[in-house]
């Protein structure tokens, strides 16, 4: 493995870091769920991306490599389902949105 | 019977880059498993498998994926400077949208587009009136036809020509 292939991998590992923390960072100061599944959902999807990819530079096309690409995949497929799916289940059991929020369509709708 | 063949298809390809390096016995295997769960839940894969065989949304789905991705390091970069600002500069609330995609795919692709782009969350989606309930951290206008152009459709466009 030459060095730019390793500087490459170990770069998009930390930025890959670096976003996941922004997510948690949104995750504790962000006032309501749905502002916080924001956060998460966005910054959490694509540092563990970034962090894959660059397990995938690091490794090469072997049996690593591989995997970390189709796990990729994966989370960008499923993590936004996960999240529609918390948001609904949350307004459907009432949790209210932060008292300063502009509007709720969804509610004066009646769902 | 075409769905489970595509499905046979895309399930054996999942199963060999999973046990990458090719091998003999695991090909085996696999298309044994693959043809299986194809024979099972092929009919429930797609309605609509001829559309698999048009070149052309092939084309606009390679179109797709980079621009979806340069939203999503957008979306990023957006949530983590209001995540980082002292003051918090948000200003959420839940909008209406419309949509005139029909099929489930294509509603789900553009449910998955709009939650990872800059600042909006899909709450729920009514098929029969094609409508999305979003979650906006920072609500610029509350009417529906505005927003349905601001947030929908970017990705309407290419989607409809995908999976329409």
């Amino acid at each position: 493995m030459n060095n730019l292939q390793h500087a490459a991998g170990i770069i998009f590992i930390v930025i890959g870091l670096g976003f996941d923390i922004f997510g948690c960072i949104g995750l504790i100061r962000l006032p309501d769920v749905y502002n916080r599944l924001q956060a998460t959902t966005k910054c959490v999807t694509l540092g563990t991306c970034s962090i894959l990819l660059g397990t995938f530079i690091l490794k090469g096309l072997g049996t690593t490599g591989i995997k970390a690409i189709l796990v990729a995949i994966f989370l960008l497929l499923t993590s936004p389902v996960a999240a529609h799916a918390l948001a609904r289940g949350a307004h459907k059991s009432g949790v209210k949105l932060w008292p300063k929020s502009v509007m709720d369509k969804y509610e004066q709708d009646g769902n | 019977m075409k769905s489970k063949l595509v499905l046979f298809i895309i399930g054996f390809i999942v199963w060999s880059l999973l046990t990458w390096p090719l091998d003999f016995q695991h090909l085996i295997a696999g298309l044994m498993v693959a043809a299986f769960v194809a024979f099972i839940t092929g009919d429930l894969f797609s309605r609509r498998p001829h559309h698999f065989g048009h070149i052309t949304r092939y084309i606009w789905f390679c179109y797709y994926v980079p621009m979806f991705l340069w939203e999503c390091l957008k979306a990023n970069i957006d949530v983590a400077l209001r995540v980082l600002n002292p003051k918090l500069p948000i200003n959420p609330g839940i909008v209406k949208v419309k949509t005139t995609l029909k099929s489930d795919t294509g509603l789900t692709f553009l449910a998955n587009s709009i939650t990872l782009t800059p600042g909006t969350l899909c709450v729920d989606i009514d098929t029969e009136k094609g409508i999305l309930y979003i979650h906006w951290i920072d609500v610029k206008t509350q009417d529906t036809d505005k927003a349905t152009e601001l947030i929908v459709s970017p990705f309407e466009k290419i989607l409809k020509k995908i999976f329409e």
